[in-house]
């Protein structure tokens, strides 16, 4: 096997330029291949990093009505769906895939909120003391919550960067007060997300999901709340997965806790229910969309490999007959048919092989010139790669068959007598 | 017995017709032979030693080689005799252009399935009995014709067979190289191998301890010509210079 490897390379190159011009049907047809799969596995990467942002493997997991969000400040209190209790915080950490659990009431497009005579309508919080945490959330200025404002249920509040931006400018937000529902609370904080979160929007889903965090956020202790919401809201679940790979399954496993557990059989049959707001899934619908345009062109540069291929085929019938003497006097001293085959086909996917090889390397430098001077993300696919190689020598297989199969057959007196 | 023919016919259709080749040719070469068959050109000197060597069959009759009936033998085991029991040479002496002459001399051990490192050494040693090891990795093409017929002697030789067959292995060269040739014949038979020579020259066919004639696809024994009403188209031949 080795042997006639290494005959073969021989072969190949005792005739250089003939072999490259046989390869380069190949070549093109793999060094495309190659290119746009790099093209698609660079945008599918981007799209992924960009909508659920480097390294935060969250999944919030939130309260639907049918298919809509459920908003407490238009529906009021859900009937048949119980808050959760701090006990469970372990529960729901134990399941399958997840890292951390936080519990948080909300508010979107929340109104009464003053500071002096500015009114802000955005997103407020109730929250526990892992939510920071789960979420990426760094304190710029001032403090985060103490056990103590949990336990004396102190007014205290923290804003986001964005909430800042909006009543205060450049001003120091730390120890104003602001007003809430006609409580007054003492800004404590300033919070910004660490991780660089930049959805990228491609519906008008995406658009809605982004506004809503546009225009900032309060937050309260979780035990702040009832003062100015109710006692008895349910909460949503943000999950913090193990891995990126493990965020559908830690999304999908706390909303079957949450279904299970806090969710009443009327309330469910209302239409009531948890579902993991997965952006990984997300992710997999875009990328998928994507791909499915360039498959197309996969298809394109595959027709290529097949005139490849059949330049092969035309060579190798060439060489057969150029060759009949040789095949001839190899039978004469005893080479069994099945050698000639195995010769022939060796040769063949040899030389498709080092087209296949010759095109990956072309292809990687096609892509990285084409990322480079128009600036579209690629990323180099180990198994395309490997896949190419593979399939390249299959290509010398099937289509130096033919070939390999006459010069098998070849009758040892006729090719000796031959001129 | 060696080889055993008994009315051997071959037949080669032209166009919608038969021509025999071969007429009744009865044969019987035993283990140590050394025999010479001439003939005028097209008599079927070639399509004998095809048929004797395995790589054609006969139309009709019987042929044992080494006692063996390979007349219903499927290509793969006329592959292994031919690898075996037979060694080949050829007028135009047919090296592998590519490869050098250990490699030419080698490949018959390949197709034996011999270790590469021992085929190595053995198409060494086969090349210093035919005086050229200082030839040893010359291509055919930095190589004279007697040199050349040398490197297929060698070939022929290395899987050690009983019999060897040459195809006016001297018909190429001139006389100082096919006399040097005829040397190793004879020493080759001297030590054992079995030899069947086919060959235009008097002076070569005398070399052997036996000589057959063929004319028209009969073989006869004598110097005499075959029998006049034998040869269908009556044609004169003349002996053989
Ligand atoms: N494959 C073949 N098909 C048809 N005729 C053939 C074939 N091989 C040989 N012949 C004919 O058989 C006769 C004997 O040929 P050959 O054995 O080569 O003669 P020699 O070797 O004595 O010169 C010639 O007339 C030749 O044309
Ligand atoms: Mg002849």
């Amino acid at each position: 096997m080795f042997e006639s490897i290494s005959q073969a390379l021989h072969g190949v190159f005792s005739h250089k330029m003939r072999s490259f011009l046989t390869m380069l049907g190949i070549i093109i047809g793999i060094a495309s291949i190659i290119t746009i799969i790099s093209g698609i596995k660079g945008t599918n990467e981007q799209i992924k990093a960009n909508l659920i942002g480097a390294g935060n493997n969250v999944v919030t997991v939130q309260l639907y009505q049918n298919d809509m969000p459920y908003e407490m400040m238009y529906s009021g209190n859900p009937v048949g769906v119980k808050p959760l209790e701090a006990g469970q915080r372990e529960e729901l950490r134990k399941l399958d895939g997840v890292d951390n659990v936080t519990f948080y009431h909300s508010r979107s497009y929340a109104e009464q909120i003053y500071y002096q005579n500015t009114a802000f309508t955005g997103n407020v919080f109730g929250i526990d003391d892992s939510y920071f945490a789960v979420n990426d959330y760094q304190i710029k200025q001032g403090r985060g919550f103490t056990a103590e404002d949990q336990a004396q249920n102190r007014k205290v509040v923290i804003l986001d960067e964005r909430a800042v931006q909006t009543l205060f400018g450049s001003e120091n937000p730390v120890g104003k007060a602001v007003e809430i529902m006609q409580e007054p609370f003492v800004i404590v904080g300033v919070a910004a997300r660490s991780s660089n979160f930049e959805p990228v929007i491609n519906s008008v889903d995406d658009y809605y999901s982004y506004a809503q965090t546009d225009a900032g956020s309060f937050f309260l202790p979780d035990s702040a709340w009832p003062i100015v919401y109710r006692f008895d809201e349910p909460q949503n679940v943000a999950v913090r997965a193990n891995s990126t790979d493990d965020m559908t399954n830690a999304g999908k496993a706390v909303a079957d806790y949450m279904n299970e557990n806090q969710i009443a059989s009327q309330a469910s049959k209302d239409g009531m229910s948890y579902r993991s707001n997965d952006l990984l899934k997300r992710a997999q619908q875009l990328q998928e969309l994507s791909s499915s345009t360039n498959n197309q062109l996969i298809w394109i540069a595959a027709i290529s490999l097949l005139v490849g291929g059949i330049g092969v085929m035309n060579i190798m019938l060439v060489s057969v007959t150029e060759r009949t003497h040789e095949i001839g006097l190899r039978k004469a001293i005893g080479a069994k048919r099945r050698r000639i085959l195995t010769q022939f086909l060796t040769e063949a996917a040899v030389l498709t092989g080092i087209g296949g090889i010759l095109g990956v390397l072309a292809g990687i430098g096609m892509s990285k010139l084409i990322s480079k001077f128009m600036d579209t993300p690629s990323a180099i696919s180990i198994p395309a790669i490997a896949a190419a190689t593979v399939f390249s020598i299959l290509i010398g297989l099937v289509f130096g068959f033919v070939p390999a199969v006459k010069a098998s057959k070849l009758n040892p007196i006729e090719a000796l007598r031959r001129e | 017995m060696l080889v055993e023919m008994k009315d051997i016919c071959k037949d080669y259709p032209q166009g919608k017709e038969k021509v025999r080749v071969l007429k009744d040719v009865c044969l019987q070469v035993e283990e140590g032979d050394y025999l010479a068959i001439m003939g005028p050109s097209g008599s079927g000197k070639t399509t004998l030693m095809n048929l004797i060597g395995c790589l054609d069959v006969q139309s009709s009759g019987e042929y044992y080689l080494d006692g063996e009936d390979l007349r219903n033998a499927g290509s793969n085991r006329l592959a292994e005799v031919r690898n075996r029991l037979l060694g080949f040479v050829f007028q135009s002496f047919y090296l592998l252009p590519k490869l050098n002459a250990i490699d030419n001399v080698a490949l018959p051990l390949m197709y034996a399935g011999v270790p590469k490192k021992e085929r190595r050494q053995r198409a060494e040693e086969a090349l210093k009995t035919m005086g050229l090891e200082d030839r040893m990795t010359f291509r055919p093409n930095q190589l004279s014709g007697g040199q050349c017929q040398r490197v297929a002697i060698a070939r022929a030789i290395v899987g050690k067979p009983k019999l060897l067959l040459a195809d006016e292995p001297t018909g190429a060269l001139d006389s100082a190289s096919g006399s040097q040739i005829m040397d190793i014949f004879d020493r080759l038979n001297t030590d054992g191998t079995t030899i069947i020579m086919i060959t235009h020259e008097q002076a070569i066919a005398d070399r052997a301890k036996q000589i057959k004639y063929i004319r028209d696809g009969i073989l006869s024994s004598g110097r005499e010509e075959p029998p006049q009403a034998e040869t269908p188209d009556g044609e004169e031949g003349e002996a053989h210079a």
